[in-house]
């Protein structure tokens, strides 16, 4: 390893055009029930470049990564690695292979310490460990990727970022030399994310061949070396080279129309406040999670509320719908306090709730798409599809959710898809006329067809006088949908400006705990 | 005041917890493993009485302890295989055990009541040693058993916290998701370490018999060690060593009332006394039946709950 490290300062891009193929794939078919997620691809990724997969939801992105790190089994079609043939029965056979995937959904122990993680499963180790022996080792391996690590840290302690970095060291450790990152930017910040590319280029450096998938048209195009797009399952175009692409191009190749991918901000009146929250306070096991929250979301209006994940967002939102009691403070929607009343109350006056964990909190993963819009439907005893299965079908429609039929299992569904399916319901039918909708990180994992769609459908309903709490971490989204942005910084709130009047220095200033209360 | 009694009391004391460090080892690799066995109580009289068969049958004090194990480990493979591959409620499926052990012992055991074991498991010799006042008899007057017993803690400690397989272990009762994406087996591991685990306790519930009671005494033999050992896993922090020093201490807290009462101390009652370690129990049993105790408490985070892939 140590040897090819001097190599980082050619700069990844000398070698691509004569750099052998890593890895291919030939007229790969992947069937699920329903649905061909891979319609004779042909993929293949060259020593030390990047080559990115783009897609809309559904298209088949996951499943063909999946298949090149032999977590599926294609139906049809082979893989060549190195000019020979591979069969990859399992995760393990691709690693055997070099072949690693990154998940999006990390596969760590949070107790445990940074390079027990990373050697955990490795079979190449003695029986016994010598504590400093490994944390030298695995500290050895990182450093000759440019991947600085703490390898006596806790991960349950380290960040998103840092978390993901332990995914990839453990990955280069294990001897990968092609990996799959799935979605690696969607739980970053920005800051984060500038720290992966530079992992990136110091693996490519290395020459290693990195398979990486977003829906962030911007960072596709500075990342990559080539990209591939895929629609409906199939390859429908290549684009090639960095810098040169053009993202509204790529926008159309993707979904096959023209993408405004600037929202507009309309103009609006705002009336009566629907929200109101005041001196909200939450301990956990006697940790303050949230300190003395004031705030109101007024008919009509979108207020922000930006933050580095963990810093109370969820908490806040879970406390609004009712799923958690403060330890102190009131919660008053739509002039009814549902302060310790629980979730169905809050409903009753009009709450939607968006949550962060779709297939946890938010969608039933086991029920199909109509049962999943059905739960907050009706609370009558008898369930009653038939009613509701015209107004399932139009929503798949409206939404564009990939999915066949309103029976659709929810788990079945594609990230983005399972997304929509939890927006459909919640911003539409309710119960009340004017609504509160509490929307966390609502366009994470969607592609770019899909964020127009949402986006739009948020402003309409705000047109339309609702209230909305749009918590993300997407900090180009609440600037630019938000009337108001509030800044979450350890449970409080540390900066406020007017959506338009905000800067992003600032308010990424007051992300990053630097903020001098400015309220 | 006879300072022999107080001597005695200490050894007795060690005694005790020699079983309760068996039981409590077994306990520990089975919950590392993110299995909750609360059929522990069951096990320790099943194996006792087995093993008094064994024994008397055999005319063997070491075939008995085999034995014991042996039976401990069947048990717990039946507990394994309920919770693991057909994913029961652990809690439902430990308490099954606890009652199936007790009738089984109740049983097996009609026959031997009363009956008496004619050899005996003698203490190792230590020649002069043993005879050092105070120290001696309780240091060096011990059997193979208790020593291998404190020996076995300290060598789990090492295997727990600095092997790859200790390491494998862990990982299993935090994150299985995370041990099976490495292409490890979790039900393989799981069903391993509680039948291990059930062979610890199966031993200890041997020795108890063996080493420790005249005959067989139904419940009386155990007298909830079984339940006192659930609790010491929950004192000692899911720690081998710490198993020990909070073996000693129950060992002791379980005697002292004996003593008092033959000196015939009474500035607290001795009911009182003797209720405490089982009242401790309890309250350990509580914390590690709810899943939101059991995480401050510091037990391995999926303790108690089946393992299912992910089928996404
Ligand atoms: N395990 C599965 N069972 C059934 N259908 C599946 C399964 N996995 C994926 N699909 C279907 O295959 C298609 C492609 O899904 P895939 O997850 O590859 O999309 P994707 O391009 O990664 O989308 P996204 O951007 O939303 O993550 C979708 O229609 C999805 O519903
Ligand atoms: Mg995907």
């Amino acid at each position: 390893m140590s040897n090819t490290s001097h190599e980082v300062a050619q700069g990844p891009h000398h070698t691509s055009g004569a750099a052998p193929t890593a890895l291919s794939a030939h007229s790969i078919d992947k069937k699920f029930p329903g649905v061909l997620a891979n319609d004779s691809v042909d993929f293949d990724v060259r020593a030390g470049e990047v080559h990115t997969l783009l897609g809309e939801n559904g298209a088949g992105k996951s499943t063909l990564a999946a298949v090149l790190c032999g977590l599926y089994q294609p139906d049809a079609g082979y893989l060549i690695r190195n000019g020979k043939r591979i069969n990859l029965s399992s995760p393990r056979a691709g690693l055997q292979h070099g072949i690693a995937m990154v998940h999006q959904h990390f596969r760590l122990v949070d107790r445990f310490t940074v390079s027990e993680n990373v050697i955990l499963g490795s079979r190449d180790l003695p029986y016994r460990l010598i504590r400093r022996e490994i944390d030298e080792k695995v500290a050895a391996v990182a450093e000759s990727y440019g991947l600085p690590i703490d390898p006596e840290a806790i991960v349950g302690t380290l960040s998103v970022g840092q978390r993901q970095r332990v995914e990839i060291v453990k990955a280069l450790y294990q001897g990968a030399e092609i990996l799959l990152l799935d979605e690696p930017t969607a739980v970053l910040v920005p800051s984060e994310v500038e720290k992966l590319f530079e992992n990136v280029h110091a693996m490519t450096a290395a020459g290693k061949s990195i398979v990486f998938i977003s829906h962030k048209l911007g960072e596709v195009v500075e990342i990559s070396d080539r990209i591939t797009v895929l629609r409906n399952g199939r390859v429908t175009g290549h684009v090639s080279g960095r810098g040169t692409t053009d993202t509204k191009e790529l926008a159309r190749l993707m979904v096959g129309r023209d993408i405004e991918l600037n929202s507009q901000r309309a103009t609006h009146a705002m009336g009566h406040e629907v929200l109101q929250i005041r001196d909200l306070s939450l301990d956990v096991d006697d940790v303050a999670v949230l300190t003395d929250i004031s705030f109101n979301v007024r008919a009509g209006e979108m207020v922000g509320i930006a933050g580095v994940a963990g810093n109370g967002q969820r908490e806040l939102a879970d406390t609004i719908a009712g799923l958690i009691s403060p330890t102190s403070g009131s919660i008053t929607i739509s002039g009814a306090m549902t302060t310790d009343r629980g979730p169905i109350a809050a409903r009753e006056v009009g709450l939607a709730y968006v949550p962060e964990d779709r297939l946890g909190v938010g969608l039933v993963p086991s029920m199909s798409i109509i049962d999943n819009l059905l739960l907050t439907r009706n609370r009558q005893t008898v369930v009653d599809r038939f009613s509701v299965r015209p107004e399932a079908t139009r929503l798949i429609e409206q939404f564009e959710i990939k999915a066949n039929g309103p029976d659709h299992l929810a788990r079945k569904l594609s990230g983005g898809n399972a997304q929509k399916v939890l927006l459909a319901r919640e911003l539409s039918g309710g119960r009340t006329a004017t609504r509160l909708l509490v929307v966390c990180s609502p366009t994470r994992g969607l592609d770019v067809g899909a964020i127009e769609t949402v986006r739009r459908i948020l402003n309409d309903a705000r047109s339309a006088g609702q209230a909305i709490l749009l918590i993300s971490e997407d900090l180009d989204e609440v600037l630019s949908l938000s009337d108001r942005v509030l800044v979450l910084y350890r449970g409080a709130v540390v900066h406020e400006a007017l959506g338009e009047a905000a800067e992003l220095s600032q308010v990424g200033a007051a992300m990053a705990g630097l903020s001098s209360q400015s309220h | 005041m006879n300072d022999n009694i107080w001597i005695l009391m200490s050894a007795d004391a060690i005694a005790i917890a020699t079983t309760l460090i068996l039981a409590g080892l077994g306990a520990l690799f089975t919950e590392r493993a993110g299995v909750l066995n609360l059929g522990i109580e069951g096990i320790l009289l099943a194996s006792a009485v087995s093993s008094f068969l064994a024994a008397d049958a055999s005319g063997s004090i070491w075939l008995g302890l085999v034995f014991g194990a042996l039976i401990g480990a069947i048990l717990a493979s039946v507990h394994a295989v309920l919770s693991v591959v057909f994913r029961a409620n652990q809690i439902v499926a430990g308490l099954a055990l606890v009652i199936f052990g007790t009738g089984l012992a109740n049983f097996l055991g009609k026959p031997a009541e009363g009956k008496t074991i004619n050899t005996v498991i003698e203490p190792l010799s230590f020649g002069s040693l043993s005879d050092i006042p105070v120290i001696g008899p309780i240091v060096f007057g011990q059997d193979i058993i208790t020593y291998s017993a404190i020996l076995l803690a300290i060598v789990s400690s090492r295997y727990l916290f600095s092997t790859r397989p200790g390491l494998e272990l862990r990982a299993t009762g935090d994150d299985p998701a995370t041990v099976d994406a490495q292409g490890l087996s979790v039900a393989r591991i799981r069903i391993r370490y509680t039948m291990f685990g059930g062979a610890l306790v199966g031993l200890g519930g041997a020795w108890l018999m063996l080493a420790q009671s005249a005959g067989w005494h139904q419940a009386a033999t155990t007298n909830g060690l079984g339940w006192i050992a659930l609790a010491l896993v929950v004192f000692a922090g899911w720690r081998p060593m710490r198993i020990i020093f909070g073996a000693v201490l129950f060992g002791f807290t379980l005697q002292l009332p004996f003593t008092l009462q033959a000196e015939q101390i009474t500035f607290i009652p001795s009911a009182f006394l003797e209720m405490l370690p089982y009242l401790a129990t309890l309250i350990a049993l509580i914390a590690l039946s709810r899943p939101g105790s059991r995480n401050l408490l510091g037990a391995p985070r999926s303790l108690g709950s089946p393992f299912v892939r992910d089928e996404r």
